[in-house]
């Protein structure tokens, strides 16, 4: 009942789609819709393709074939105008926070305001101390990005992501290597914001419990496909082999321990 | 059958990262004439580039001066033709060496730094976040770096010569007593605004669009690794070097007959 509610007019929709790289297949066939205005967890094992998802919803990567809707409309798969205009209504919080180094925490929340739009200084300054309150980092302004922790970085990428109110923020493994106070910030900063801006949020994670303490929909990915998805509580709950293992990061299940490799034996005899 | 196997797949890369670079340079050029109007930018760009490479331009331009001045001197003096100092000075400098050895300092400073500057934006990833808040790239960051390159080189390619001008009168006049009056007036007499001076200006506007071709094309594309970054700075310094030397042989066959 409450999955027909949430996916009644879903802001992103991937149909069939199928991507490679060097001639590595990574989606084989993958289909998800993300719920408006909540947050969903997009998980699986490392190297299954969880950030090359974003790469595609956010058009910097173009699908080998299938489709990906935002908004009602199918991402540009070249880097033109369309393409851009459609940007703007995404934010993105990278894994290593990729603030722009020579730029200072002011700076940096006030890069995409300043790029996109033709406020005044004065507004500028307003709208990003607004953010930058947000994230409680409006103390840190004048700091560059190599005073900065870790976990203040990704405050201020994340007020730089929302600075020009998007309808989405994708968050691309907002929690690793956060020492736990800094992790808490930003697990109670994406759920705060998604709630009192109306975002809509996708986060991309291999961190189950935080993952599934913030996450309203759960997909899990495995061998370029959805493997399974449903509520964080269907999610744990779940007695699916892959799902199971997975969700209670068990070393040796459906997903192998071993990466595929000859016999071990005649791997030892061979000479080469 | 492995030699002409690694041979054929060395001209296919060689060929298409050929490829790849006209349509980067194609790109370039359009956000280098977008950005002419982020004047704050390209300022920018033109003291990392240009004013910071001032030092080592000036440096060895007077030394290269006084080298010259020194060998010319040993073997004008054979021929009683000292006189003629200054203009053998100033045109080994402004036909030659100013604008090349200007140029190679160039790649060495300013495009290797272009190269590790975009390379390591690359690495961490702030090229894909300017582009995810639909900023492009190579308005934002590369148009006014490939704008100050071709600016800032001519520039200091004329104060190479210049300086060099001035190192050679140092050790002819200071060292060994040339006539400053002569040295000056034989320069003069000697050179010629359009065949050397304008043609050394050309030189060097060639180079300068060269070397930062090469540099931002290596740092876009540079594996996103510290190894890669490393070895697209090399790749900068060296392909910009030979670029430089060869150009410089077709541009003086060109220039003064040869070709």
């Amino acid at each position: 009942m409450t999955e027909v509610n949430i996916f009644e007019n879903p802001i992103v929709e991937a149909t069939d789609v199928h991507f490679s790289f060097d001639q590595r297949r990574i989606f084989d066939g993958l289909d998800l819709q993300i719920p408006r205005g909540k947050v969903t967890a997009i998980m699986g094992p490392s190297g299954c393709g969880k950030s090359t998802f974003l790469g595609l919803l956010g058009g910097r990567l173009p699908v080998s074939s299938g489709s990906i809707w935002f908004d009602g409309e199918a991402i540009p798969q070249k880097k033109n105008e369309a393409l851009f205009l459609m940007r703007r209504k995404m934010g993105m919080l990278f894994q290593n926070s990729a603030l722009l180094t020579d730029l200072s925490v002011f700076e940096n929340v006030a890069f995409p305001l300043r790029e996109q739009t033709d406020l005044p200084d004065e507004l500028i300054r307003i709208l990003v101390l607004l953010k930058l309150e947000m994230v409680g980092l409006r103390g840190a302004r004048d700091l560059m990005p190599a005073e900065l922790s870790g976990g203040m970085a990704r405050r201020v990428a994340l007020a730089r992501a929302i600075a020009l109110d998007p309808q989405m923020v994708m968050y691309d493994e907002p929690f690793v290597g956060l020492d736990p106070i800094s992790m808490g910030v930003i697990v109670e900063l994406i759920r705060k914001l998604n709630d009192a801006l109306g975002l809509t949020s996708v986060v991309v994670t291999h961190d189950v419990p935080e993952g599934c303490s913030i996450a309203d929909y759960v997909y899990l990915l495995d061998s370029g496909r959805v493997i399974g998805h449903g509520t964080p509580k269907d999610m744990l709950a779940s007695t699916q082999p892959e799902i199971h293992q997975f969700m209670n990061g068990l070393p040796d299940g459906p997903v192998g321990y071993h990466y595929p490799a000859m016999d071990y034996l005649m791997d030892l005899r061979t000479q080469k | 059958m492995s030699f002409l196997e690694n041979l054929g797949k060395f001209g296919l890369g060689f060929v298409s990262r050929l490829g790849v670079s006209f349509l980067f340079l194609v790109q370039a050029l359009v956000g280098a004439v977008k950005s002419l109007t982020r004047f704050r930018l390209i300022v920018h760009q033109l003291y990392s580039v240009g004013v910071l490479t001032m030092l080592i331009i000036l440096v060895s331009g007077l030394f290269v001066g006084m080298v010259l001045g020194l060998q010319g001197y040993y073997q004008l003096v054979n021929f009683s033709a000292e006189s003629s100092l200054g203009m053998v000075v100033a045109l080994f400098l402004v036909r030659e060496l100013g604008p090349v050895l200007a140029a190679l300092l160039f790649a060495g400073r300013a495009g290797s730094a272009l190269t590790a500057e975009i390379g390591l934006m690359k690495t961490t990833k702030q090229l894909a976040a300017m582009e995810m808040m639909a900023v492009d790239p190579m308005i934002r960051v590369i148009g006014p770096r490939f704008v100050a390159g071709f600016i800032a080189l001519p520039v200091l390619a004329a104060m190479l010569s210049g300086i060099g001008v001035l190192g050679g009168y140092l050790v002819g006049h200071g060292q060994f007593g040339v006539d400053p009056g002569v040295y000056w007036s034989s320069m003069q007499n000697g050179v010629d605004l359009v065949d050397d001076v304008l043609n050394g200006v050309i030189k060097s506007i060639v180079f300068g669009f060269i070397v930062t071709w090469v540099a931002l094309f290596e740092g876009y594309y540079a594996v996103p690794t510290s190894e890669g970054v490393s070895r697209a700075t090399t790749r900068t310094v060296v392909t910009s070097s030979l670029a430089i030397l060869g150009g410089d042989y077709i541009l003086t066959a060109l220039m003064f007959g040869g070709l």
